[in-house]
């Protein structure tokens, strides 16, 4: 069985590895690599037969081929409605005929899957929601990037990325003291402004346990900065823990199931730790997904449930706001128009399309619905990792065309967007498209329009 | 030949249609996974049964869904070929007659110029999915010969039973054509696609108990199917 050294079946488990791999820039020879990687034909099979179970054999039987789920995909959309591009041809193309022959495919098969499973599905759900007999091929071709995965067909940065997640326990290379110092960093870069602010690590029986998603300590602190103003302003007892403290699965993305449970189980580890009492996670979608969602089952839960209640930031805002732990200046609410990217990964899958309305109601004068919206509304181009993949940076652009109408046609100019992976995207269509469009996560909106407390002000000297 | 396909023949396909899809049902409930499927199907009970009732019930009504209500013209043809197909043979003068017969009991019937009707829609509506299948780009795609053979099945009976029941040729032959394929129809319910005779209940109830238990439904009202 030839592999190669950077292209290969094995996980990636220590430093070693993971640098050889982005010493590889882009994945250059890793590529290269992938097209002398032999197919285990028979251990392929093996993983098929221990896990396809009825749900998806039936769904891939009984697909009545009506094509009601063309539409719903964005991808048929954007790409002028290519019958290519349909939800049911995709999977009987790639999953369906691995299964039909048995797993004896080839290489250029498998590499055919990886590119189908990455650059024409997102994972997003939507068609699923408009099929009549609900055959979720999201779903389904998650299942087949998890086969992928075991035999090496895996895009460059997902490898990496799980691997991350196996030695860091993160998406990205921190460590438990860099993670440490960005939180005390933080905290004295904006006691000035916030006098007593904190960002307590590993404290016990807080109230709240806050998560966060890696790119926040790496590339934007002041997030969590902002979070630590909006948690010391709410006056809640909370805490971030030193470990199990990353919320987000590249391993998800890369069909790493392994890798996917050490990391929920990193986090749910902090909970029985430090015995909060709720956890709240940033503003993230697919980090929420895997955490709060999928990861009670990767850890093996039975309730299906995390250890201890968990919150993705939008249920935490609402509350707070319905409370009035936080209260919205009057004068500072947004008075252009504003519209809101409803994620697929917790507004279509985590139901919480109403939360979502609710802080808009706090926040926003003339706030504007996308056409279609809630539990419908497109994936914004960036799920699934695409948004991190660079071999399939153009059929991702294509993508993101579904979404510029969509915000285009509500006329507002500033769009929020509560998930890192769609906040990106939407930078990114912005970037391709130039629409003249600004976007941002709550917390940073929210700190300028709060009615701070006299006693939270800095003392004038 | 025509006492068989009336008499043993009758339990025979009969046999196959129920002990089928009996098999069928059975075996996809004991291959669901609660770990593997991700969906704790033995805990959270309510919102599980909640979850799988409305996904079934929006789905059963016509329009009832998004999906139903943007394609407006599929959707009404696709309920008035099944509302055919279920209840036209059921409900049939010619067939309680037949049951009247051989096992002394009856149901109500249909007047035989509403079932008349019932049946050219049937054959009306197939006609239009065929065409539907050929005309779109993105079903042609999707489409192979096996689901043409299924519409094939499904209308046979009614096409060979109007040609019988208007003496339109040889009435023999068409009304032993209509037997034949009838018993087709049954036999081919559990073991073929058209096993969604149950499974449809069965993967919607399962999509249903996904989003009711796991994907929102403890922190929303339900899916919006
Ligand atoms: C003997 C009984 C049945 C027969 C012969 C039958 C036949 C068919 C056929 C031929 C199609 C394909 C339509 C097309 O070409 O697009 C179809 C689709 C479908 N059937 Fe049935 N069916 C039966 C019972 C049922 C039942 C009991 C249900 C559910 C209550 C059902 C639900 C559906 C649905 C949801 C579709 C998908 C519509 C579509 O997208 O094509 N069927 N059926
Ligand atoms: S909507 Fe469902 S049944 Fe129809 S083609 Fe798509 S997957 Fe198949
Ligand atoms: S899950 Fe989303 S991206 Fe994938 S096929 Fe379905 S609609 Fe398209
Ligand atoms: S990035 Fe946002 S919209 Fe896109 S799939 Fe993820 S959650 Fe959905």
């Amino acid at each position: 069985m030839p592999e190669g050294t950077l292209c290969n079946k094995k996980t990636i488990d220590t430093k070693e590895q993971l640098q050889a791999l982005l010493a590889d820039k882009s994945g250059k020879e890793y590529y290269e690599q992938m097209n002398d990687l032999d197919v285990d034909r028979k251990a392929l099979w093996g993983v098929i037969q221990k896990s396809l179970k009825s749900r998806t054999k039936t769904w891939l039987e009984i697909c009545s081929h009506c094509g009601l789920c063309a539409e719903s995909c964005f991808y048929y959309l954007a790409n002028n409605r290519d019958p290519k591009q349909v939800p049911s041809y995709k999977i009987q193309e790639t999953l369906g005929k691995l299964i039909a022959r048995k797993a004896d495919v080839d290489n250029a098969f498998m590499q055919k899957c990886m590119d189908w499973a990455y650059s024409k599905c997102t994972c997003c759900t939507r068609c699923g929601v408009y099929c009549p007999f609900g055959i979720d091929t999201g779903i389904m071709f998650s299942y087949l990037r998890g086969l992928l995965y075991g035999q090496g067909f895996v895009p460059w940065e997902m490898k990496i990325g799980s691997g991350m997640h196996r030695i860091f326990r993160a998406q990205m290379d921190i460590t438990t003291e860099d993670w440490v110092d960005t939180c005390e960093w933080m905290a004295e870069e904006y006691e000035e402004d916030w006098p007593g602010l904190e960002i307590p690590v590993d404290k016990e029986n807080a109230d709240i346990i806050y998560t966060v998603n890696a790119r926040e300590p790496k590339h934007y602190p002041e997030d969590i900065a902002e979070a630590a103003i909006l948690f010391h302003v709410a006056g809640e007892n909370w805490t971030v823990p030193s470990e199990g403290w990353e919320e987000t699965s590249l391993a998800m993305f890369a069909g790493d199931w392994e890798a996917a449970k050490m990391q929920v189980e990193s986090v749910y580890d902090a909970m029985d730790r430090l015995k909060p009492e709720r956890m709240v996670v940033t503003e993230c979608g697919h980090a929420y997904r895997a955490t709060v969602i999928e990861g009670p089952y990767w850890a093996g839960l039975k309730t299906g449930k995390t250890p201890i209640d968990s919150l993705h930031y939008v249920e935490w805002v609402a509350e707070a706001l319905r409370t009035g732990k936080l209260k919205i200046d009057p004068s500072k609410k947004i008075k252009e128009p504003v519209t809101y990217q409803d994620s697929c990964n917790y507004i279509r899958n985590g139901g919480l399309a109403d939360v979502a309305r609710e802080i808009m109601s706090y926040i926003a004068e003339d706030f504007r619905e996308m056409t279609p919206n809630r539990e419908h509304n497109f994936c914004c181009g960036g799920g699934g990792g695409l948004n991190g993949i660079g071999r399939y940076r153009e059929q991702r652009n294509i993508g993101m065309k579904v979404k510029r109408d969509q915000i285009l046609g509500t006329g507002a100019k500033l769009v929020i967007a509560p998930c890192h992976n769609c906040w990106d995207a939407i930078r990114d269509l912005e970037e391709v498209y130039k629409i003249g469009i600004r976007w941002s996560f709550l917390k940073p909106l929210l700190i300028n329009m709060l009615e701070v407390p006299e006693h939270l002000k800095p003392k004038e000297e | 030949m025509y006492e068989f396909l009336t008499g043993p023949m009758v339990w025979i396909s009969f046999g196959i249609f129920f002990i089928g899809l009996i098999v069928r049902g059975v075996r996809y409930i004991r291959g669901l996974d609660w770990k593997l499927d991700r969906v704790t199907y033995g805990e959270n009970i309510s919102y599980g049964v909640r979850g799988a009732v409305r996904s079934i019930l929006f789905w059963l009504f016509p329009y009832g869904t998004r999906s139903w209500r943007k394609n407006p013209w599929f959707t009404l043809w696709v309920f008035l070929m099944h509302f055919g197909i279920l209840i036209t043979p059921i409900f049939l003068l010619g067939h309680n007659i037949l049951l009247k017969e051989k096992l002394g009991i009856s149901l109500w019937t249909l007047p035989e110029a509403v079932a008349d009707t019932m049946t050219v829609v049937v054959i009306v509506s197939v006609v239009f999915l065929i065409l539907r299948r050929i005309a779109l780009p993105e079903v042609r795609i999707i489409t192979n010969w096996y689901d043409y053979v299924l519409l094939l099945i499904a209308v046979s009976p009614f096409l060979t039973g109007f040609l019988a029941y208007h003496r339109v040729a040889d009435y023999y032959f068409w009304l032993m054509a209509h037997i034949i394929s009838g018993h087709v129809l049954l036999i081919a319910v559990p073991l073929t696609k058209l096993s969604h005779f149950l499974l449809f209940f069965m993967t919607r109830a399962q999509l249903g108990m996904d989003y009711g238990i796991k994907r929102g439904g403890m922190k929303s009202k339900g899916m919006a199917w």
